[in-house]
């Protein structure tokens, strides 16, 4: 149908210009690539870390000592030191995540070979924490008790040995995960609330009939919000990948910044898309608040950037795959974390696009109805 | 009393500026008691800044003003003074509440001023007949004509028998018949109650002709004040019109002469360049247009004369392809109506009825922005565009904003835009609303001369009467239809009227039938029986707060799908995140590199296959077969077995097996050497067992791993109490985030400002419903909890309710409190998404306890809600706590209720700035 090219430039550039004089937006665009990144990523880990952990030593012997002075920072906090009839109220209270029993005569027990018995309270409601925990607490013990009774003799060593090596993030640090995570949380975010809400905008000021009654289509009206807010998420997404991810948060990026940045693009297609598709669902702002910010939601904490997609009911990761942040999510992970290169992802991309051109055709045929509505 | 002489209010050396504007510039007024006061003088000269002010709507910059014998700086004075004025904002039906009925308007009023029902009933029953607005009493007040909701916006402003009131424009964008019988009532009313005093704003000449007492008012100054006849003398003018233009200083009056419209040269055409045949518009079951048929010729100047709401926008933005038509069909230039036709486009020029610019852009962007638009060639467009800039005069302009233009320049502007690709064709929707006389008869010496000199024709409409004079032909319209359509001077002739006005009134008289003209001459009914039980003022009003949640719950239930999103959005979130979130890993995918292929390599990895938490894929080549499909994230993990690995076995020389985990993902990779450690540790144990390794070398250790409060380590049992919290805050304040703001942008947040409810109990009014809402939500996600996810709460369930309840006060807070401070809906929705979803995410103990934040991730989750609640839901479903247990979370929770509450105070104003 012939779009004019030129007519979507300078909308876009319109927008643009919108956009600079309304400082508020500004500010937030400011604070979501810096500090809602930051902040998350730098303090909200989901690794094993600085766990809190408490200590019942009713043996108070060498052994006992060892095993509390093995649980070390970062992993934990240092152990206090409690009484047992504390447990089940510290324990209530949400204050530790792990409370280790050691009972009395643990070490003159396992010096004689009898057979004892170290309880390890959890609070199985901390998911993130509760299972590495309890390994890494178990490990401590069993290192320190072998060391212990077998002193250092080759006779303690075990017959085979597992030599555990992580690719890609050698000392699995949740902050490199986050951090990435958290910027695509935000790309998201921005992408959807932005040009859905300037949408919204336009018809409530009735600038949009002023467009239509142009020799204009909506799909060149639709593509200059995508190119215009497209261009200013990359953007801030660029300079906080650059500044913020690589500089500030010292995250090392495997792949290639160019290709990743060439994906975002895409992807921003596909959520501007999806904002303005919203749009045209909502008839007032109220509304489209309360529908665009569960999309964001589900799109944040299902797409695997939040919890592992595989742990996911089957049905459920099917449905996923119809969100582009599934696919971005992988793609970004993909290149950033495993340097992949474009013969790895380009499905993903594919897909990206494809979902992208979908939101953009519903939107398209939605769009004129939607003026009608604005009486 | 002194009260009398001295005048209803004094203004002394009152300023008023906005930002770099000045509103007002430093006013000395008297103004007499017991009259009509009419305040004239074009838009943005400060009339309505002046009417805020005397109402108490509007803070005082500079100067003093009394009103009522009170001083209106002091806070006290005012807030007694409230009572006894009222005031109807600018705009038709700007304080009223669309989707309510009028009834239900006036009702909200009447509760705001403390009547008690019996009070309520009998005083609404009397406005309704005296307004003849009765039989209408069911109708929502956004399906109103404009004439109508004048009339409740007056019905909502006498309710409480006010000594002062002031009308802010009450007639603008009104039909002349309701125009007549809108100051009828007003004459009955004060007959009614003698002494109560009037100010009002107005456009309208003839209308200020009527008043007692005039001040007319140009650029913040006062130019005159006197009775319509004293200014009419003090000028040497026989009409008010031309002695307000006398009135202007010199430089403002240049250039203005009286306008002449030559005749138009008659040249009839087979295809007229507009015509329409039958066009209908139906919204649902209200038909705005209906059936109207015209036609107009090239180079004429056909106007449009109608009320608000009659169907002139419906009818233009058919044509212009905007809007579908439901019947009938339209033609321009012999061409059908087709929304998909650029090339027709290109021919017509449309300027709708509000500014509808970038108010961001300046305006020579604008320009360009429409010329590049409209594609003209890059060579003609700057030649163009200065020609514009010099024939509209905005020379001195053109880098300003244009949502900082005086209304008339702003107008020109408009104009300018429509005719920059030089169409044949201009649709004009009430341009010049708004517009002061002088300016208006400029904007109209430009459409002269596109249409006598460049044969452009203009589809004006208007509710000016000298402007409809003006025009070739007219059209009168009325709820849709059109009453009569041919000149001015027939039209006129035709009922023998002595004015166009008149004429209109006649055609509009015949139309509504007899049944409006027995609303003209109903009896206004006796007053009061007894004294008005009113509780004037009052610090705290539970009733007038009662009246605000009322008011908030009829729009939302109005409202079935914000409805439908705040009820069923949570419960199809809860499903959603309840399975999806899960921190359970099964089916880890790995493969294994065995490089030694012996009995022994595969009795370690036959540990692997059999376990359900691993998937195995097929087996690995080499090194960088291993490099390429961990890059490709197909696998979770990897088993390296070294070469010679069960000769090395057999000879004690501690072989070494390497576990390759994929890093890019951490808590799977945390969670996959956990498993592969706790399968090697199995290994090893059934090893020592087969080989009867001395005991020394397995220490007779056991460790008792107990998870509390969640035996099986199910993720459910966690979430579920988790994303109950997560949607109980972000939900709710979502919904209160645009409460404020909006009546913002709509302006009925001038009910806060001109009635008596204070600001606690405007925000606890406001914020009850959505308590109620989100309390329903959380039964429901109880109930969810307990029957889809069979979590049982396994402690007090009315601890947990409690805590809700607390908890929901503080969500729907905050959303109110982002809505204090924001100015526009955007930017509400945008900060309470982007404030709320990091604390209750990431730092509530949704994902990582609380216990082991630090820095300011421990900052950021003891300072919001979220993690207290988190508390409360995970301590009573799982941990089987009560109220004891889990006291310092409701202290908490409680806490952050009164501070939200009192910051919000603090931020909202209770005047206008």
């Amino acid at each position: 149908m012939g779009l004019n090219l030129r007519n979507v430039f300078r909308l876009g550039v319109k927008e643009l210009y919108s956009l600079r004089n309304d400082l508020v937006m500004v500010v937030l665009i400011f604070y979501t690539f810096t500090y809602a990144i930051y902040t998350p990523a730098q303090h909200a880990q989901t690794e094993l870390r600085n766990a809190a952990v408490a200590v019942v030593d009713e043996d108070r012997s060498q052994l006992s000592n060892r095993i509390r002075d093995g649980l070390l920072p970062p992993y934990f906090q240092r152990p206090v030191t409690l009484s047992a009839r504390d447990i089940d109220a510290v324990m209530d209270a949400g204050r530790y995540t792990f409370v280790i029993d050691i009972p009395p005569d643990f070490e003159a027990d396992l010096l004689a070979g009898r057979n004892t018995a170290l309880q390890v309270n959890i609070d199985a409601t901390a998911m993130t924490q509760a299972g590495h925990g309890a390994s890494y607490i178990q490990n401590v013990v069993n290192r320190e008790v072998s060391a212990f009774v077998g002193g250092a003799s080759n006779a303690a060593q075990p017959p085979v040995e597992l030599v555990v090596r992580a690719r890609f993030n050698p000392n699995l640090q949740s902050r490199w995960f986050l951090a990435v995570m958290q910027l695509i949380n935000m790309i998201t975010l921005m992408a959807v609330i932005l040009t859905g809400a300037a949408l919204i905008r336009e018809r409530e000021h009735g600038t949009i009939e002023h467009l239509l009654v142009m020799p204009l289509r909506p799909a060149e009206i639709m593509l200059a919000k995508v190119w215009a807010n497209g261009l200013v998420i990359v953007v801030a997404a660029t300079l906080s990948l650059y500044l913020l991810v690589q500089g500030v948060l010292a995250v090392p990026v495997a792949g290639s910044v160019a290709l990743f940045v060439s994906g975002t693009a895409v992807y921003l297609f596909s959520v501007t898309a999806l904002g303005i598709f919203l749009a045209t669902l909502a008839r007032t702002m109220p509304q489209f608040g309360l529908l665009a910010f569960p999309v964001f939601m589900v799109m944040n904490l299902l797409s695997g950037g939040t919890t592992p997609l595989d742990s996911m009911p089957e049905l459920l990761q099917g449905v996923m795959q119809l969100a582009p942040s599934t696919h971005f999510v992988s793609f970004a992970q993909a290149i950033l974390y495993r340097g992949a290169g474009l013969e790895l992802v380009w499905l993903e991309l594919v897909a990206i696009a494809a979902i992208g051109a979908v939101f953009f055709a519903a939107a398209l045929l939605r769009f004129r109805a939607t003026v009608d509505v604005s009486r | 009393m002194t009260q009398a002489t001295a005048g209803v209010a004094r203004v002394s050396a009152v300023s008023h500026r906005y930002r770099t504007t000045l509103a007002l510039d430093n006013i000395e007024l008297e103004i007499p008691a017991g009259r009509r006061v009419g305040f004239i003088g074009p838009d943005g000269v400060g009339k309505s800044t002046l009417l805020g002010i005397l109402a108490g709507v509007r803070r005082i910059q500079t100067g003093s003003v009394q009103v009522l014998g009170g001083d209106l700086r002091n806070h006290r004075h005012r807030t007694a003074l409230c009572p006894r004025i009222a005031y109807m904002p600018q705009g038709l039906g700007r304080n009223l509440y669309m989707t309510l009925s009028v009834f239900e308007n006036i009702d909200f009023f009447a509760r705001l001023f403390g009547q008690r029902r019996a009070e309520r009933e009998w005083r609404i029953n009397e406005l309704l007949q005296a307004t003849g607005l009765a039989p209408f009493a069911g109708r929502a007040a956004g399906k109103l004509s404009g004439g109508m909701k004048q009339k409740l916006g007056l019905c909502c402003a006498l309710i409480h028998d006010p000594d002062l009131l002031i009308l802010d424009e009450p007639t603008t964008g009104v039909d002349p018949l309701s125009r007549r019988q809108f100051w009828r009532l007003i004459d009955r009313m004060r007959a009614r109650r003698s002494g109560m005093s009037v100010l009002i704003a107005t456009a309208y000449m003839e209308e200020a002709e009527q008043f007692d007492w005039l001040v007319a008012m140009d650029d913040g100054r006062v130019l005159a004040t006197g009775s319509p006849r004293e200014i009419k003398a003090q000028a040497g003018k026989r009409d008010l019109d031309a002695a307000f233009i006398s009135l202007l200083p010199e430089q403002k009056r240049r250039g203005h002469e009286a306008l002449v419209v030559p005749p138009r040269r008659h040249e009839r055409e087979a295809t007229p360049a507009i015509r329409a045949r039958g066009l209908t518009r139906k919204f649902g079951d209200f038909t705005a247009v209906d059936q109207v048929s015209f036609e107009i010729h090239r180079g004429e100047i056909f106007g449009f004369l109608g009320s608000n709401g009659c169907g002139k926008t419906t009818t233009m933005k058919m044509l212009t392809g905007l809007l579908p038509a439901s019947a009938g069909e339209a033609e321009l230039f012999g061409q059908r109506v087709d929304a998909r036709d650029l090339a027709t486009r290109k021919r017509v020029g449309y300027m709708s009825q509000s500014f509808s610019l970038y108010g961001e852009l300046t305006v020579r962007h604008n320009l360009e922005l429409h010329a590049q638009l409209f594609q003209l060639p890059a060579a003609q467009r700057q030649a163009r565009l200065q020609t514009l800039t010099q024939r509209f005069e905005l020379q001195e302009h053109s880098e300003d904003l244009a949502a900082d233009l005086p209304l008339g320049i702003r107008q020109r502007l408009s104009l300018a835009v429509a005719v920059v690709h030089e169409p044949d064709m201009l649709i004009l929707d009430e341009p010049t609303s708004g517009v002061d006389p002088v300016a208006r008869d400029r904007f109209w010496e430009l459409l002269v001369d596109l249409s006598r000199n460049q044969g452009v024709t203009i589809f004006i409409s208007t509710h000016f009467m000298n402007e409809a004079e003006r025009c070739d032909r007219i059209s009168f319209m009325h709820a849709g239809r059109v009453l009569a359509s041919d000149t001015p001077h027939a039209l006129q002739a035709a009922r023998a009227a002595d004015s166009l006005d008149a004429a209109f009134i006649a055609y509009l008289e015949e139309a509504e039938g007899a049944a409006e003209q027995a609303e003209a001459g109903s009896a206004v009914a006796r007053p009061a029986p007894g004294p008005a039980s009113v509780s004037r003022s009052g610090i705290f009003s539970p009733m007038r707060l009662l009246g605000y949640a009322r008011r908030e719950t009829m729009e939302l239930l109005r409202d079935p799908i914000r409805l439908a999103f705040a009820l069923l959005g949570p419960l199809i979130l809860m499903v959603v995140f309840g399975y999806g979130i899960s921190f359970d890993v099964e089916d880890l995918a790995y493969a294994v590199l065995d490089r030694d292929q012996t009995p022994q390599s595969r009795a370690y990895l036959e540990n692997f296959a059999g376990s359900r938490y691993f998937h195995q894929r097929t087996p690995l080549a080499d090194h960088a077969d291993l490099e390429r499909r961990l890059r490709s994230g197909e696998l979770a993990f990897v088993i390296e077995i070294p070469p010679d690995f069960g000769r090395d076995l057999k000879r004690e020389r501690r072989p070494q097996v390497a576990l390759w985990l994929d890093g890019a993902i951490p808590f799977r990779a945390e969670t996959s050497r956990g498993y592969v450690q706790g399968v090697h540790r199995e290994y090893l144990r059934q090893l020592a067992h087969r080989e009867r390794v001395s005991a020394s070398q397995v220490a007779p250790l056991r460790i008792e791993t107990r998870y509390r409060y969640n035996q099986n380590f199910k993720s459910v049992y966690a979430m579920v109490p988790g994303v109950i919290m997560l949607l109980l805050m972000l939900i709710p304040s979502m919904m209160t985030a645009v409460g404020v703001v909006r009546e913002k942008e709509l302006g009925s947040i001038t009910n806060l400002y001109a009635t008596p409810v204070t600001r606690l109990e405007f925000l606890l009014g406001k914020q009850l419903p959505y308590i109620v809402i989100a309390m329903i939500s959380f039964i429901s996600l109880l109930a969810m909890a307990l029957f889809l996810f069979r979590v049982p709460v396994a402690g007090s369930v009315a601890a947990l309710s409690v805590g809700a309840l607390l908890y929901v006060m503080a969500s729907t807070g905050f959303g109110l409190l982002v809505s204090s401070f924001v100015k526009t809906q955007i930017a509400a929705i945008f900060a309470a998404a982007i404030l709320s979803i990091m604390p209750t995410i990431n730092f509530s103990g949704f994902l990582s306890p609380v216990s082991s934040l630090a820095g300011g991730g421990k900052a950021v989750g003891y300072g919001f809600p979220a993690g207290y609640f988190q508390q409360i839901s995970v301590g009573t479903f799982t941990k089987a706590l009560g109220f004891s247990d889990l006291l310092v979370n409701y202290l908490a929770l409680a806490a952050f209720i009164v501070v939200i509450l009192a910051l919000s105070l603090a931020l909202l104003r209770l005047q206008e700035n």
